[in-house]
Order: structure tokens, then C-alpha cells, then sequence
């Protein structure tokens, strides 16, 4: 067991890296700002340039980063502990595939055209990629379904339903033209494209009220964790909670994914960091979580915008390519 | 059969009856029957094939395209030019896919295991994306030597992962590695292809199926397909020790890490050739061994012929309803297998208690 102060301790470093990380941001990318600079426009005193790049391009898309971030590992953390197994994801599952689907036929009929998403489409599209993830994880969990669900199953339900909507994605994918399609491919394999506060504003409320609920919820994530017979002897209606928190997970991972697009292991990731740092009690692991999700997702879009620059990486791509081998380790290890 | 073999068959049946009570059924005469009925209803749906499409050809124009051809009539061109190597391709291919999932399955006692959730078409989908990134005048066949590169890199990868990590390639690690080495390299080949602006050339390649297949591509995999399947016949006999488990095989003699060495070179020829023609074509390889399984028995010497018609009969199939789902539209041959397949995987899935 960590002691509170370690832990206290740790979340500091964290909060402080990402303060660092996120300052080093704002200087960086296609057009470079000067660090003086970036403290004079904050204050409001920059040039009209500075202002427009900070405050109308880095910034919302740097703090989407750091919401959704959170809001993924998040998801992942409850799921690795709903289904008892700590290679859960909600990419690996097939929810971001889900909600991937419902956000490309939005795209596909009610929008016709990628291109012109108008303003009412921004709400929408998060409601959208959440129907389409529930979607998915009500798919998931009755087909896993046989008298309880176990670890084994969902995972490997997941990733059969995950090849479904994969199929079905390259169907409607292949009748895009060339623009939307790009456009459907950037955003499938990860990226932060609302560089606008409106949709800061569409996801801010879902983390904001689920994160919290999450941690409220920590003690039944504990004995979940437990395995199926512990908890029920401990008296919780597991399959009830299991069910609650389920729906809390996917209601992260499709409000995320709407905006952030299909960002997988990030989930897997964050959630195996913290519990490194600050062991396995949701409690301080919750929290821990949601902050590693963040940073890590600031990096990998700061990583993404600049290797390449002046073409951008999806920040997704930037996650996988670290986060696949992490993986791939973890794999080996686990018996 | 001599002597000897027959010895270690009655005592590989005696071993297994006595360690999980279930014997190797096989039934020749109803593999018989589907070699005889599944090749006549290849042929029947191999020209059905070729007779379906913008232009309307009908049989007797088919039969006279292919054994009486005659360059001056345009629907004879057709034939030749555009229709039979595309039938020819998916029969080739269906079987070359058939067959590697029945070997890896037997090999690894994996029910799970199947060229298609091993991260192989990633893997060919990666080296495609360096051809037409950075190689643009790359050909016909460079690309298909490009993508066998790619697909055996994948393999090999998801291979290696099982053969370091503890506890072996168990049926959820193998799926969960594939996947993670897929997205890994898909990653990797959609930041080449968002930064060089060939994302749709490359999912056309490989969503593609057997759309476009030249006669080439069939010159290819006829002498892949006489090695590969050839070589998969003479290992059938391992194989079939070699599904009793490691240990049984081992207690009999066999040098199971050479069988096992020529069943993974087998694979990899197999699925390095299909997905280099064919693109992603998923599930054939998962769901022909189970049904081959089902109804001719535990004998490899049976089920790797039976699971070659019956993969190259469902491939035929898959890609003539491609056609006809939304005329004069394809779609993606792999995406049909996929919804045939999935179906299936789950029902695995479910039932992991008794096959995993």
C-alpha cells in the first residue's frame, strides 16, 4: 500500500509536468512564439498574430488534449477493472469503433460533406459517437453474455465486434470521395480537429460530471476488481454496478472519441501507469489516471504537430506508435 | 501405409482417447464426397462468375471464351482479359487463405488462429504504404513482392511476441497481439500515407479483393500454390500428431520444432501471396477450418484438400455477391468475409470455455 503522502506527492509531479508541458506547447509548433511572448499575449498584451494563433488555434485544441485525455484513461481504468483484466481498452473493445461508425455515417448522411459542419453538428456529433459507443457496448456485453459475463469473453467479443464495424466502416469509407475520406481517415485514426472553443464547450460537461461520478463510484471498482465471487460476497449487486459503471465508461470513451477520434491504448496506458505509481486503490488511482490521460495526450498532440510540421500527425498515430509497443510488453509479461 | 505408421496412428488415437476421452474421427467418405461435389460446384460457380457482371455473358459464350477463345469478339476479351483471372484469383486465394488458418490452427491447437487476426494485412498494408509513398512508379509486381514483405514481417512479429512472452501463445495473447502489432504498423502507414497523400490508393489496394487481377498474379500463384499446398500435404500427417498437443507429438518421436518450422514457412507463402493479390480478406481462414473440422474429422491429410475447395468455393461466392450487393458499385470483397465471418468468431468466442 502507497502511503497518502507519496501519493500526494505524485500527483504534484504530474500537475507540475503538465503545467511544464503545456507552457512549452504554447511556444510550439508551425509558427513559433517566443516564451516572453507567450507570457505577454496571456496577459493580454501580444500582437494581434500571437493572439489569434494562442487563443484561436493552440489553446482549446491544447485543453481538448488534456480533456479528453482524461476522459479516455478514465474509461480505460474502469474497464480494466469492470472486466477484471488489465489489457481492456475501450479501442481494443470495439467502442471507439462503434462510436467511429455512428460519427461516419453521420458524417455520411445527414452531413453529406465533412467539410461543412455546421454549428449544430458539433453538439450533435458527440451525441452521435456516444449512441454508436453504447451501441457497440450493449452489443458487447449480450453477446458476452451467458449466465455473467467473463474477462476472457468481453475481450474477445470486443475484438470480433470490433472487426464488424471495422468491415462496416470501410463499405461506407471506400464510397467517400477522396476529400471526405482523408477527411474520415484523419479523424478515425485520432485527431484533435475541433481547434475551437465550441467544442471544448461540447465535452466539457461529460468529463466534468462523469470523471467525479467515476471517483465517487471508486469503492465498487475496488471490489470489482476483486473478481466476480469476492464481490458478491461482499454484498454488492455486481452485476448492477458492473452494468452502471459500464455505461459511465462508454459515455467517457464516446464523448471523447466524437471529438478526438479513434485514440486507442491511451485508455490501456494511463490507467497502467498510475497504478504503477500509486497502486491499485481507485481511489488515488482514479485521479492519477485522469491526469497521466491528460498529460500523455498533451505530449503525443504537441509530438504530433511538430515532427512533421508543417503536415500533422493525428495525435491517435502518435499514441499507438508509443502505445502499441507498451502493449506488445505488457503482453509478454502477463501470464 | 506402412507398418510402422500405422503403429504410431493406432497409438497417437490410444494416447489421445486417454487423455481427454475424444478420438481422431475422421470420415473419409464424406471428405471424399466434398472433394468430388466441391470441386464440380467450383467450376459450376467459377463460371457463374464469369458469366455475372456489367456485361451480361452467358454460359455457352463463357465455355467458348475460355476453350474456344477467339480475340476478335470483345466479350471473348473480356473473358479472358478481365473475368477469369479474377475467378481464378479468388478460388486460388480462398484456398491459400483456407489452408494456412487450418495448419496454424493445428499447429498451435489455437482455435482462434487465422491469417486475418494476426496483424498480416497491417503489415502488407504498411510496406504497400512505403511503395506508394516513396517508390511511386513502383510495379504491378513490385508492389505484390512489397506486400508478401510486409505480410510475413507481421507474422513474424505476432509470432515472436508468443514465442517470448510467458505462458506461450495462448488464443486471447495471439489475438491480442495481432492486434496490437496491426495497429502498431497501421499507425505507421496511415502518418506515411496522411503525410504523402495516398490514404485512398491504399485502402483500394487493400480493400480491394481480387477486382483487378492479372493474369500475372495467377502465373505467380500457381507455382505457390504447387509448393505451398504440396508442402502443406506432406506435413499433414505432423499436423495431425502435432494438434494431439506438444507433448503427445513429442512422446511419438516427432521433431516438432522442424514440423513447425515448415508449417510456419507454409503459412507464410500462403497468406504472403493471398494478401498480395487479394488485400484484406478476413475470416476465411478462421471460419473454413472450423466447418472442414465438423464434418470430415480430426485427419489433416483430409482437411487441408477439403478446407482448399471449400475456402476457394466461399471466396468464388463472397466475390460475386460483392457484385451484385450494390450493382454497378463493388464492395469491398474482405468486408463481406467479414460479416460472414464475425458472426462465427463470436460463437467461438462464446463457447471459450469448451474450444479455448
Amino acid at each position: 500500500m502507497q502511503s497518502n503522502r507519496k501519493i500526494t506527492l505524485a500527483i504534484a509531479i504530474i500537475v507540475a509536468m503538465i503545467f511544464f508541458t503545456f507552457f512549452a506547447s504554447l511556444n510550439m509548433g508551425y509558427i513559433r512564439i517566443a516564451p516572453i511572448d507567450v507570457i505577454q499575449t496571456l496577459f493580454g498584451f501580444g500582437t494581434e498574430k500571437d493572439e489569434l494563433v494562442l487563443f484561436d488555434f493552440r489553446l482549446p485544441r491544447m485543453v481538448i488534449a488534456l480533456l479528453i485525455g482524461a476522459g479516455l484513461a478514465v474509461s480505460g481504468a474502469i474497464l480494466q477493472a469492470v472486466s477484471q483484466n488489465g489489457l481492456a481498452d475501450p479501442g481494443i473493445l470495439g467502442i471507439n469503433a462503434g462510436a467511429g461508425l455512428a460519427v461516419v455515417l453521420f458524417i455520411y448522411f445527414y452531413q453529406g460533406s465533412s467539410t461543412s459542419l455546421g454549428l449544430d453538428s458539433i453538439f450533435l456529433m458527440p451525441l452521435a459517437a456516444l449512441l454508436g459507443g453504447i451501441f457497440a457496448a450493449f452489443l458487447i456485453y449480450t453477446i458476452a453474455w451467458k449466465k455473467g459475463v467473463t474477462p476472457i469473453r468481453l475481450i474477445l467479443v470486443g475484438i470480433g465486434v470490433n472487426a464488424a464495424f471495422g468491415a462496416a466502416l470501410i463499405i461506407f469509407q471506400l464510397r467517400m470521395d477522396p476529400r471526405d475520406f482523408m477527411q474520415a481517415t484523419i479523424w478515425l485514426s485520432g485527431s484533435i480537429w475541433g481547434t475551437n472553443w465550441k467544442f471544448v464547450l461540447a465535452v466539457l460537461p461529460w468529463i466534468f460530471i462523469l470523471i467525479p461520478y467515476t471517483i465517487y463510484k471508486a469503492r465498487y471498482l475496488n471490489i470489482l476488481n476483486l473478481g466476480d465471487q469476492i464481490a458478491t460476497g461482499l454484498g454488492a449487486a455486481v452485476e448492477r454496478e458492473r452494468r452502471l459503471l459500464l455505461v459511465l465508461s462508454v459515455a467517457l470513451a464516446g464523448s471523447c472519441v466524437a471529438v478526438g477520434g479513434g485514440i486507442a491504448f491511451l485508455g490501456l496506458v494511463a490507467p497502467h501507469l498510475a497504478r504503477r505509481i500509486v497502486g491499485p486503490k481507485h481511489q488515488a488511482m482514479l485521479p492519477t489516471s485522469a491526469l497521466m490521460g491528460a498529460l500523455l495526450l498533451l505530449i503525443a498532440d504537441t509530438i504530433g504537430r511538430n515532427l512533421l510540421a508543417p503536415s500533422e500527425i493525428p495525435v491517435g498515430i502518435v499514441v499507438s506508435a508509443i502505445g502499441a509497443p507498451y502493449f506488445i510488453y505488457l503482453l509478454m509479461k502477463t501470464n | 501405409m506402412s507398418l510402422r505408421e500405422r503403429n504410431t496412428e493406432e497409438t497417437a488415437t490410444s494416447v489421445k482417447v486417454n487423455k481427454d476421452s475424444e478420438k481422431i474421427n475422421s470420415r473419409p467418405i464424406v471428405a471424399t464426397v466434398i472433394l468430388f461435389a466441391g470441386l464440380l460446384l467450383l467450376v459450376l460457380s467459377l463460371g457463374t462468375s464469369i458469366s455475372f457482371g456489367a456485361a451480361e455473358i452467358d454460359l455457352k459464350t463463357v465455355w467458348e471464351g475460355v476453350f474456344q477463345y477467339d480475340s476478335s469478339l470483345t466479350t471473348h476479351q473480356i473473358i479472358q482479359e478481365l473475368r477469369m483471372p479474377r475467378a481464378l484469383a479468388a478460388a486460388i486465394v480462398g484456398a491459400f487463405l483456407a489452408v494456412s488458418g487450418a495448419i496454424m490452427q493445428g499447429m498451435t491447437r489455437n482455435p482462434l488462429a487465422s491469417p486475418s487476426i494476426m496483424g498480416i494485412s497491417a503489415g502488407s498494408a504498411f510496406m504497400i504504404a512505403i511503395a506508394f509513398a516513396f517508390f511511386p512508379g513502383t510495379t504491378y509486381l513490385g508492389l505484390m513482392g512489397m506486400s508478401f514483405i510486409g505480410a510475413g514481417l507481421a507474422a513474424a512479429i505476432v509470432f515472436g511476441i508468443g514465442a517470448f512472452s510467458k505462458g506461450g501463445l495462448t488464443p486471447v495473447k495471439l489475438a491480442l497481439a495481432g492486434t496490437a502489432v496491426g495497429a502498431l504498423l497501421s499507425s505507421i502507414s496511415s502518418a506515411i500515407a496522411i503525410h504523402y497523400n495516398v490514404a485512398q490508393d491504399m485502402s483500394f489496394w487493400y480493400a480491394g479483393g481480387v477486382a483487378g487481377t492479372k493474369w500475372i498474379s495467377i502465373q505467380l500463384l500457381i507455382p505457390i500454390a504447387l509448393i505451398g499446398i504440396g508442402l502443406a500435404m506432406v506435413l499433414s500427417r505432423s499436423i495431425t500428431v502435432l494438434s494431439l498437443g506438444d507433448d503427445v507429438a513429442k512422446g511419438l518421436g516427432q521433431k516438432t520444432g522442424l514440423v513447425k518450422v515448415f508449417g510456419t514457412v507454409v503459412v507464410l507463402l500462403l497468406t504472403g501471396a493471398a494478401v498480395s493479390v487479394a488485400g484484406t480478406i478476413g475470416f476465411i481462414g478462421l471460419v473454413i477450418p472450423h466447418i472442414t473440422r465438423f464434418l470430415v474429422g480430426m485427419d489433416y491429410r483430409w482437411i487441408i484438400p477439403c478446407s482448399a475447395i471449400l475456402g476457394a468455393l466461399l471466396l468464388v461466392l463472397a466475390d460475386l455477391g460483392a457484385r451484385m450487393v450494390n450493382p454497378p458499385f463493388e464492395t469491398p470483397v474482405g468486408a463481406i468475409t467479414a460479416l460472414i465471418g464475425v458472426p462465427f468468431f463470436l460463437y467461438l468466442a462464446r463457447n471459450e470455455g469448451r474450444g479455448l
